[in-house]
Parts: C-alpha cells; sequence; structure tokens
C-alpha cells in the first residue's frame, strides 16, 4: 500500500493556528511482525489494532497511542490526544487524485452548509455581483445566527438556500462564479 | 462516592403515599437525571417529547412517553397544556419540571394544582415573589437580608436613575426586573454613559421579557458568584446544604461550578446559610432552591436572587453531602419532612463540574449541533458524568447545547482537579464540535488552581494569547519522540484505511476528504465570522 498523505494540524488543543500542510509518502506492508511502515523512507514497525470503528491503538517501539478518526463534512480528522490533524489521503495511482492534488480552485464554488441549522434570511440575489467574505446567507442554530460568507469574488449564479426551511451540513446554499 | 451524612442520622420518615408514576416536563441529561431517581425509588416515569426528540436519551430511559408538538420549544416544552394532558392521559400524580422551559413558571405550577397533580417544586406564590427581582428585594429587605445598595423598585425616570446612581456611587448596574442571563443588563461607569444605557435596558427587557421594569444597583467589582443550596419541607423545616461557587462564567453563563468556594470558611459558610434559610422562609419556600449572592473583595456578601428550582449544577452539592437532591424534591413534594436536620449536615471532599457544551471552542464558541459518530466516555474513581447524549444521536439544534456534566470529586481541592483532568482525557466526542478543552485549559491554569476566581475569570483566560501556550502532549512528542504526532496521524489515516475502511470509504483515490470545490471555503467562513465576532 502507498499513499501520499498531506497533514495538517488543527489548532484543536489551542497550541496556535493551523500549521503544516505539507505532502508525504507512505507505506504500508503487512508482515509477520506486524505493519511494516515507511514515512517518508524512514522505516517505523507498528503494532496496530482497530479497537472499534474509529478508534485505533498503535503500539510503536513500546510506545502506545488511541488515535480517534472523525469525519466532518468538509475533512477527516485524526486525534491523538488532545491534538487534531486534518488529514488527506491520497492512492497516487488514482487519476482523480492526481487532478486534485494540481489543484481546481478556478470556476463555480458551491456555498454548503456546515451544520444543521434553519435559513434566515437572504443577504444576496441571485446574479449580484459579491466580493470575497460578503455574507450570503444567515444560518440559525441553537439560537444564535451566523453569516454564511462568499469563498471567492464573483457572481451569485444560484441560491438554493430558501429562507425558512432547514438545512444539513453538507447542503447547498449558494454557488458563486 | 461517599456519604457524608452517615446512613444512621437519615431518620426514617413516617410513612405517607409515594407517588406511583412522575411526567419529567422536560429534555436532555436533567430529563435522564430525575428518570434515574424515579427508578431507584421504584416510581414509573413518563416523558414528554417534541417531534426533533423521539429518539433522545430521555425517551429511550423513561417507561411511558408522549409526544407534545413541534420541535420549537414555544409549541413543545413549553406549552402547559400539551404537558399536563400527558400528564392526565398517564395517570401521573406528581410533574417534575427540572431546570429551564416551565421550571420557574408560575402559572405552570397553578396549572399542575388545578388538574391536581401535585408540582415538585415551590408553591406558585413563592414562585411569583423570587420571578419578580424587584419584588424579591423588597420581600428581603423587610427580612433584613443584605443585599446590594439600590432601588427596590422600578426607576420611574432618568432623573431618578441619576439620582440613585449619584447616592450610591459609580460605577453602578442596570439591571431588568424580569431578568437573567444578562438580558438587559448594563454597566455604567459615569453619569454620562447613564440615559443611553437605560434605554437601551429598556428596549431590551422588553423585547426579552415583555416587561421593560429595571432597577439599578450599586455594580460590586469583579465580584465572586457564590450561592446557597437549600431543601424545605411542607412542615416548615429549611436546612442550607453548602455553596458552590459558580464564578467561571461566560456571557452570563455558568461553565464550571465547585463546592465548597475556596474562600468560604465555615464561620462565613454558616452566615450565608442562614441568611439563605431566612430568604426561604421569607418567601414561605418549599422544596429545594438556590439563593445566589455577590461576593466582594472583603468577602461580603449580598443577595442576587433566588432560583426557585433544581440547579444544574447540583451534583456537587450531592457529593460533597452525601445527599441525593432529586430523591428528597420527591420525598419532600409526597409530604414527607426532612429526614435530616442541620446539624446532620456535613460538607465533606470537594467537587467540581464541568457543563460540556455542544459548541466550538475554536470558533468563539458558535452553536455545534449534528451527529455524534463516536462517544468515549470517562469514568473511574470520583467521576460522575450526567448525560443527554450517546452515540449515534443527532444533537438537535433547537435547544441549549448542554450535553452533559463531568462531575470530580475527590477528598480535596487538589484530587478533584486531578481526577478531572486524567477523566477529560478520557472523553471524546466526534462529530460535533464540544468545549472540552476549554476545561483542560481552566483545570490547568495556575489562577484556577489557586481558586483566585472572579466573574471576569474566563473572559480574560481566553483572551490570554493563545500562540504562547504549547501544549503538554506537544511539548512531550517534541522531547522524548522520534515519531512527531503529525507523523502518527499520517500513519493512523493510512491503517485506518487498510482496517477500518467504514465511514471514510475510498471513493475515486480521494480517501474521506469530500468534495474541495464545495468544501474548503467554509470552514474559513466560520473562523472568520467567529474571529469577527471575537473582537467585539
Amino acid at each position: 500500500m502507498v499513499y501520499e498523505v498531506v497533514v495538517t494540524k488543527k489548532a484543536g488543543d489551542k497550541t496556535g493556528n493551523e500549521t503544516g500542510g505539507k505532502s508525504h509518502r507512505l507505506e504500508l506492508e503487512n508482515t509477520a511482525e506486524g505493519w511494516a511502515c515507511r514515512f517518508d523512507g524512514q522505516p517505523i514497525l507498528i503494532d496496530a489494532v482497530i479497537a472499534r470503528r474509529d478508534v485505533l491503538s498503535l503500539l510503536i517501539d513500546g510506545r502506545a497511542y488511541e488515535i480517534k478518526r472523525e469525519q466532518t463534512t468538509t475533512d477527516l480528522h485524526m486525534w491523538v490526544g488532545n491534538s487534531c490533524f486534518a488529514v488527506e489521503l491520497r492512492d497516487p495511482r488514482s487519476l482523480r487524485s492526481r487532478q486534485k492534488a494540481a489543484g481546481n480552485e478556478k470556476g463555480p464554488r458551491q456555498i454548503v452548509a456546515p451544520m444543521p441549522g434553519r435559513i434566515v434570511r437572504l443577504l444576496v440575489a441571485e446574479n449580484s455581483s459579491v466580493e470575497a467574505g460578503q455574507g450570503i446567507v444567515v444560518v440559525e442554530a441553537m439560537k444564535m445566527q451566523n453569516e454564511i460568507k462568499s469563498p471567492k469574488k464573483g457572481v451569485i449564479k444560484r441560491i438554493s438556500a430558501i429562507p425558512g426551511a432547514a438545512v444539513n451540513p453538507g447542503d447547498i446554499l449558494a454557488v458563486v462564479e | 462516592m461517599h456519604a457524608a451524612v452517615p446512613a444512621g442520622k437519615i431518620r426514617a420518615a413516617p410513612r405517607v403515599q409515594m407517588f406511583k408514576k412522575i411526567l419529567i416536563a422536560n429534555r436532555g441529561e436533567i430529563a435522564v437525571r430525575i428518570i434515574r431517581a424515579c427508578h431507584e425509588m421504584g416510581i414509573a416515569t413518563v416523558a414528554v417529547y417534541s417531534d426533533v426528540d423521539r429518539a433522545a436519551l430521555h425517551v429511550r430511559k423513561s417507561d411511558e412517553a408522549y409526544f407534545i408538538g413541534p420541535a420549537a420549544a414555544s409549541e413543545s416544552y413549553l406549552r402547559i397544556d400539551k404537558i399536563i394532558d400527558a400528564a392526565k392521559r398517564s395517570g401521573a400524580e406528581a410533574i417534575h419540571p427540572g431546570y429551564g422551559f416551565l421550571s420557574e413558571n408560575a402559572k405552570f405550577a397553578q396549572a399542575c394544582a388545578d388538574a391536581g397533580l401535585k408540582f415538585i417544586g415551590p408553591s406558585p406564590h413563592s414562585m411569583e415573589m423570587m420571578g419578580s427581582k424587584t419584588r424579591a428585594r423588597q420581600e428581603m429587605e423587610k427580612a433584613a437580608v443584605p443585599f446590594v445598595p439600590g432601588t427596590s423598585r422600578g426607576l420611574v425616570s432618568p432623573e431618578e436613575a441619576e439620582e440613585v446612581a449619584e447616592r450610591i456611587g459609580y460605577p453602578v448596574m442596570l439591571k431588568a426586573a424580569a431578568g437573567g442571563g444578562g438580558k438587559g443588563m448594563r454597566l455604567v461607569h459615569t453619569r454620562k454613559e447613564l440615559g443611553s444605557a437605560l434605554e437601551s435596558a429598556q428596549s431590551e427587557a422588553q423585547r426579552s421579557f415583555g416587561d421593560s421594569e429595571i432597577y439599578v444597583e450599586k455594580a460590586i467589582v469583579n465580584p465572586r458568584h457564590i450561592e446557597m443550596q437549600i431543601l424545605a419541607d411542607e412542615h416548615g423545616n429549611t436546612v442550607w446544604l453548602g455553596e458552590r461557587e459558580c464564578s467561571i462564567q461566560r456571557r452570563h453563563q455558568k461553565v464550571l461550578e465547585e463546592s465548597p468556594s475556596s474562600i468560604v470558611d465555615p464561620e462565613m459558610r454558616r452566615r450565608m446559610g442562614e441568611v439563605a434559610v431566612k430568604v426561604a422562609q421569607a418567601a414561605s419556600y418549599t422544596n429545594a432552591g438556590t439563593i445566589e449572592f455577590l461576593v466582594d473583595q472583603q468577602k461580603n456578601f449580598y443577595f442576587l436572587e433566588m432560583n426557585t428550582r433544581l440547579q444544574v449544577e447540583h451534583p456537587v452539592t450531592e457529593l460533597t453531602t452525601g445527599l441525593d437532591l432529586v430523591h428528597l424534591q420527591i420525598r419532600i413534594a409526597a409530604g414527607e419532612k426532612l429526614p435530616l436536620a442541620q446539624s446532620d449536615v456535613e460538607i465533606r471532599g470537594h467537587a467540581i463540574e464541568c457543563r460540556i457544551y455542544a459548541e466550538d471552542p475554536d470558533n468563539n464558541y458558535f452553536p455545534s449541533p449534528g451527529k455524534i459518530t463516536l462517544l468515549l466516555s470517562p469514568s473511574g474513581p470520583g467521576i460522575r458524568c450526567d448525560s443527554g447524549m450517546y452515540e449515534g444521536w443527532n444533537v438537535p439544534m433547537d435547544y441549549d447545547p448542554l450535553l452533559a456534566k463531568l462531575i470530580g470529586y475527590g477528598s480535596d481541592r487538589q484530587q478533584a482537579i486531578m481526577r478531572l483532568q486524567r477523566a477529560l482525557g478520557e472523553y471524546f466526542v466526534a462529530g460535533i464540535k464540544t468545549n472540552i478543552s476549554l476545561f483542560q485549559r481552566i483545570l490547568g491554569d495556575a489562577d484556577f488552581q489557586l481558586g483566585k476566581l472572579d466573574t471576569g475569570y474566563l473572559d480574560r483566560l481566553l483572551a490570554k494569547d493563545t500562540q504562547a501556550r504549547t501544549s503538554r502532549a506537544a511539548e512531550h512528542g517534541a522531547s522524548e519522540k522520534t515519531v512527531t504526532l503529525d507523523t502518527i496521524a499520517a500513519i493512523a489515516a493510512g491503517l485506518f484505511a487498510v482496517l477500518d475502511p467504514a465511514s471514510a470509504s475510498t471513493k475515486n483515490g480521494s480517501v474521506g476528504s469530500a468534495d474541495s470545490t464545495a468544501s474548503t471555503s467554509v470552514p474559513s467562513n466560520w473562523k472568520q465570522k467567529g474571529r469577527s465576532e471575537g473582537l467585539r
């Protein structure tokens, strides 16, 4: 198994801002002694057990780690103790993965609901020009109103959010191009 | 955990007719807490639930459950008629209101009485008296209870406000008579600010409570918020059960509570307790209640208000007194005499409660409802976890974000802190954000460990530069290991993909990361919003 892994430290334990974002090469091979791993070429022997779904127990040279996996609407998180890392895992043989790694910031961008809530009101109309960071939709959850902003400068191509409607995480609220 | 009151001291009460069935007019962790107490006492329970709470834990734990309407609390948990109707249909004899919702609504207590149901709490009369802060002040004035200098009646004009403020001295605090939760509250430092502050407080009070009455009192600088638990039976007996230190607050909402308070000695405790009993008796109070005090830097304490219900933070008192307050509430409501006298009450050890909220500490504590994909709960010595959540449950967006309360008990404060720190390390919730990491910061903070607290403590802690801090885990990683934590995370991601591909399936070569065109912009939006809010 060969993966390309991008690890970004999240501010989960409040040690600072997000850091990292470097790409690494990870090779995994199941052997009689455990998982023979090469991380950017460095060999590490690992004893790995899935304790339960989303919980991985690792023993590395006698040291114990428990890692929890969390899939959010936007990221894959690995929790090591209090520290949280956003991880992107790619199979470098995959075409799509290579395209993605090359970046695709052009073209239409969807604005999605990051958590469940209720649409309170729209702040812009379709076909209007918006600046990056401009408020598009107001969503309310647990009695707090939050403005969802445009990720980029452009024109609002479509608004699918309907005032009063409930939304789930990942629901598309608008498209900006 | 321990019994501060030796079993022999709790007198067997003369037999009264105990309830056979109780309806719990609440949801979340407190409904579960009350259901547990009922089951311990052999009493059947009736839950009520809204549209979004069919699968909630309180419904799962209850013997019976009745649907009472749509998600909005105003159409379900606040509907007196529907709750009384559910009680009648189920044949419940009593209603426990929990906290929040209808718990301090005198009309609800009256409606229960009118329907022949026992309301587990004080009389409507006591609730009304304590529900209006100005009326409560008038009564306490009569009973010679110390309270913060100011007016005991609503202000009639800006001129009167100026006159009173001048007399008691700035800074002053404007407060809504019907208030709570910091709404309609304004701190005023100078005469110049007074007029506009009064106006905005009045309009906020009108909007929040439908009542624009505002009174003024002297602002206590850097006060502590300390409260005293009392229990009163319906035969004229009232006891106090020790204080709770509740100074750690954010936006006037309590976050962490402990008992005893670091600054209260036995003598001060006795004086506070006696004043609290006097307050309760002045209101002909029955059942469990809490008298809140502001305490200044000279340890003078002033009556603030009375909460006529069970408090969120009641477990810390349960652990330090060895009493079960919900059991006692039910027994008092059934007509029993208090099974203990004041001399039987003994405060032993130390307890601290952390309120676990569904909110994002990295994003200005925005609410974070959603599905809990993984839940690992702490246990072990000295740990109690009162929770309303479970793995796989969808935390609805419609209610208060309190998920659970983690309470640590120890023979002294330091042991309680150590146990809580250990338990917080075991606690893990995925799928939604929680404030668990906040408690690690508080418990590890030097001022907290020294007991140097006031109501401004948490704001100061949160304002401290986050860049400067280094977590113990990270230091640990750098100094002792050749394998860094980000390497561990990367390797774990690969091993998960091989060994446990369940939720994060390898689709199209992209493991577990959502479509980037849809998603990359969103977290930064929320973060930006949070940061701009944080600057206010």
